[in-house]
């Protein structure tokens, strides 16, 4: 087992001309609760998806685990897109079938009692189901595994504030010690007291990864208020219209 | 218990403060055991690394002790949780008084409008 989870060094992401990511280095360890943060278009999902394979880089190389990314990796990682991916038809159950048929490390009687704490009914359909309800059918797929790496890509964007805690706490105590857990969100107030890490994003550059501790100490204030004050945005020039 | 973090300051130190609070209220008796870092953790809805934390300062401290396999306890040494109770009440008394000051009571003031209080309840 590599002692770092994941590297990424030069990395670069093009959509035709427009870039999305800019040469990003980054490293990241085991065990920890990282934030991807960023404005909207600063390139977190554009990473989270070479992460996980669904797209090439333009430049640049990512190792997971040491390995370039590939079968081995897709073993290891756990994926929460940011868009559901599943058939109306289809009842949390079926689901689970679907990810234990495809992934070895897919715990069902884990996502059945995950289910329970959240208040979702497995054998409810897709369909019927809420927006706030399908977001925690996904969360429990992807947390029901015993991966390395989660990424979750906006876990909270669609639900209540309430079930906002749920979800924080569901992740802070189902995720496993070797594993770490990489969290993209603009929603940084709620989940500033459950990570360890955070890393600023900007016109797909990295402008910031620190430990929320060292952020805290160093500036005075909150992961939350140095945000604002990076991303400002700014007047436009030639005044207020 | 509520949990309350405010924005200047590392939430482990916060934690800290926190749970030496119960410490000394007796929330948490001398030589009672300590929830696991984890039960905290999820408790308090932070992350188990920042609680890890706070609990290896309490140690430090003296107020907490640790064992390998037993978890921690409450330290059994009251003079130390004395102490502590003694510098947290004075630098509660401390920022009162400094209250006091740029309200503009001059220290003669100050004491009279404490024993006045103390009179009422």
């Amino acid at each position: 087992m590599n002692e770092l989870l994941v590297t990424c060094t030069g990395l670069t992401k093009r959509y035709g001309l427009k870039p999305a990511l800019n040469g990003v280095n980054l490293e990241l360890g085991r065990g920890r609760i990282v934030g991807l943060l960023g404005p909207n278009g600063s390139g977190k999902t554009t990473l989270i998806k070479i992460l996980c394979g669904l797209l090439q880089p333009t430049d640049g190389a990512v190792a997971i685990d040491g390995q370039p990314v590939g079968p081995y990796t897709k073993s290891i990682v756990s994926y929460l897109p940011d868009r559901m991916y599943f058939a109306g038809w289809m009842k949390a159950t079926d689901l689970f079938d679907l990810f234990a048929d495809f992934y070895g490390d897919f715990d069902r009687a884990k996502a059945m009692s995950m289910c329970a704490s959240l208040g979702v009914t497995p054998s409810d359909r897709l369909k019927t189901m809420s927006k706030g309800t399908k977001e925690k059918v996904q969360l429990v797929l992807v947390m029901a595994r015993k991966a390395q790496a989660y990424l979750l890509d906006e876990p909270i964007a669609g639900v209540d504030p309430a079930a906002r805690d749920f979800i924080l706490n569901t992740i802070l105590t189902n995720y496993n010690e070797d594993g770490t857990v990489m969290i993209s969100t603009h929603l940084i107030s709620d989940i500033e007291k459950v990570l360890d890490e955070a890393i600023f994003l900007k016109d797909g550059q990295v402008v910031l990864h620190n430990t929320v501790d060292a952020i805290r100490e160093q500036e005075g204030k909150s992961v939350d208020a140095l945000f604002r004050e990076v991303f400002r945005a700014r007047n436009y020039e030639g005044g207020i219209f | 218990m509520d949990w309350v973090f405010t924005e200047d300051r590392p939430i482990w130190q916060q934690l800290m403060e926190q749970i030496t609070l119960i410490i000394l209220n007796g929330g948490y008796p001398p030589g009672s055991r300590l929830p696991a870092v984890r039960e905290l953790a999820a408790q308090a809805g932070v992350n188990p690394n920042t609680m890890q934390r706070a609990m290896a300062q309490l140690e430090q401290k003296g107020l907490a002790v640790g064992s390998r396999t037993a978890g921690r306890t409450v330290t059994e040494d009251t003079a130390v949780i004395q102490a502590a109770r003694r510098e947290r009440a004075k630098a509660a008394v401390t920022s009162c008084l400094r209250i006091l000051e740029e309200l503009g009571y001059i220290r003669e003031d100050a004491l009279a409008i404490i024993k006045e209080e103390l009179a009422h309840e």
